[in-house]
């Protein structure tokens, strides 16, 4: 077991893992991060995708121990404390930018991450950008709708909350020990 | 799924790198990035006994200015090589081809040095380093050593680098009035090159002095295509006698036939694809 600690949403996790452990099982079987889920389980499909210090990552394709003294955050962790939604959540809610859904988290995720880097995407851009999210609805063309919304929106408004602005939600001090 | 059990050591510098490599035998593994190497272990393609993680170990990480030469430090990312401002300047086609490997997400993490370790003849990388003629600097419990790009992919998944040899660096020569050009043709879910071709060029006026042409996926390793780069030297750089040198890029070659692609096609493509990047990187 080798001996691990991360931040995750806010929240900090002391825990021994084995380190074989892939860092999307220790989020949703040790953590109960579940709104983080696993898709293809081949690195294709990006239904795993979390922030790690900021940029996205596929959770399925690294280990727990890679993780440890990161910053992870993962979908659960974008709204505000108060439950607003992040803008890019908004945005996919509000374009319908989903069918079965299953593609979500992860596509909000990439969404996040690409609007941090650029601001303004064209629709190109947010393809490409997205490249590596599979959408097995085929629902891209909302997709691609909901990220331009959201960028338009990020655009115009002066984030309330940190979490708003697409940063890591600041540690809250709490502290788990699983 | 879930990869076999193994050992794990998180290593601090390089020594302790090597010095845990050397303990674990010929079934330790580096684990760079793991873009390549845990998809492997999830699938159970590949059971080490022991995972080497030099994730950590920063001097391993980031481009420096050596003269005439970039030394890109092993474990800097693919996101890091497209956008660092001495590669974009002095090694274009680095850049240009970090951004065709996989999505943003495995960018982020996947290394230079584990794609090149890691060898397999449809990455993108290893063709890059052996058309700019780079040099790998190794460690090993011997001590440091220099291998040469046309020396360090022997086959398929399989490089000169020993089961207890660590990637430090690649020395990326300049090539100051050179242009260079990636062509790639992939499937568009996902970013594995079907084939792809790497150029430098050197002209005078009206002609081509020097031409290297490397090609992904037209054999168990990166190729030069010297009959191509034969029939470019003093050649007019004209579109004719581009074309003309490009219609060779597939002598010699043995690509694999797959899901994918047949041999023929990966051939054609070849041909094409190269004809494509001489015309960029002649233009």
């Amino acid at each position: 077991m080798t001996r691990i600690s991360m931040t995750v949403d806010g929240v900090r996790y002391d825990d021994d893992v084995e380190p074989r452990t892939l860092l999307v099982h220790h989020l949703r079987n040790r953590l109960g991060k579940v709104g983080t889920v696993v898709g293809c389980d081949t690195s294709n499909c990006g239904s795993c995708t979390v922030l790690l210090s900021g940029r996205s990552v596929k959770s399925c394709s690294l280990l727990a121990v890679q993780a440890d003294g990161v910053d992870i955050t993962t979908v659960e962790g974008l709204a505000g404390r108060d439950g607003e939604l992040h803008p890019v959540q908004l945005a996919f809610h509000e374009s319908h930018a989903l069918q079965c859904g299953f593609c979500t988290p992860g596509m909000i995720m990439a969404a996040v991450d690409l609007l941090t880097e650029n601001p303004d995407p064209s629709d190109t851009e947010i393809r490409e950008g997205l490249e590596g999210n599979l959408c097995r609805c085929t629902g891209y063309q909302n997709i691609v709708r909901a990220v331009h919304a959201a960028a338009t929106s990020m655009r115009t408004s002066v984030p309330s909350t940190p979490e708003a602005a697409g940063a890591p939600a600041p540690s809250m001090g709490e502290e788990v020990t699983t | 799924m879930i990869p076999a059990a193994f050992d794990y050591v998180r290593a601090e510098d390089v020594r302790t790198a090597l010095t845990a490599l050397a303990d674990g035998g010929e079934d330790a593994k580096v684990l760079a990035g793991g873009q390549s190497l845990i998809p492997m272990l999830r699938l159970r393609l590949a059971a080490p006994t022991l995972l080497v993680d030099v994730g950590g170990v920063g001097e391993l990480r980031g481009v420096r200015d050596d003269g005439d030469a970039l030394v890109i430090g092993s474990m800097t990312t693919h996101d890091e090589l497209m956008n660092d401002a001495l590669v974009r300047e002095h090694a274009p086609l680095v850049a240009q081809a970090a951004a065709t490997v996989a999505d943003r997400q495995v960018r982020h993490v996947g290394t230079f040095g584990g794609s090149l370790a890691h060898a397999d003849p449809a990455g993108d990388l290893p063709g890059v380093t052996l058309a700019l003629d780079a040099t790998f600097s190794v460690m090993g419990p011997g001590g440091a050593r220099d291998v040469p790009a046309s020396e360090f992919f022997v086959d398929y998944l399989t490089t000169a680098l020993r089961p207890d040899d660590l990637l430090i660096s690649v020395r990326v020569p300049k090539l100051p009035g050179w242009r260079t050009h990636y062509e790639k043709f992939q499937q568009a879910a996902q970013a594995w090159a079907v084939v792809g071709v790497a150029t430098a060029v050197r002209r005078s006026n009206g002609t081509v002095d020097e031409a290297r042409v490397a090609l992904t996926s037209m054999g168990s390793t990166p190729v030069r295509a010297h009959t191509v780069e034969a029939a470019l030297a003093g050649a007019p750089a004209t579109a004719d006698a581009l074309a003309e040198a490009a219609g060779r890029a597939a002598d010699g070659t043995t690509p694999m036939s797959d899901g994918i692609a047949s041999a023929d096609y990966r051939s054609h493509l070849a041909r094409v694809l190269t004809r494509r990047a001489l015309e960029a990187a002649t233009g």
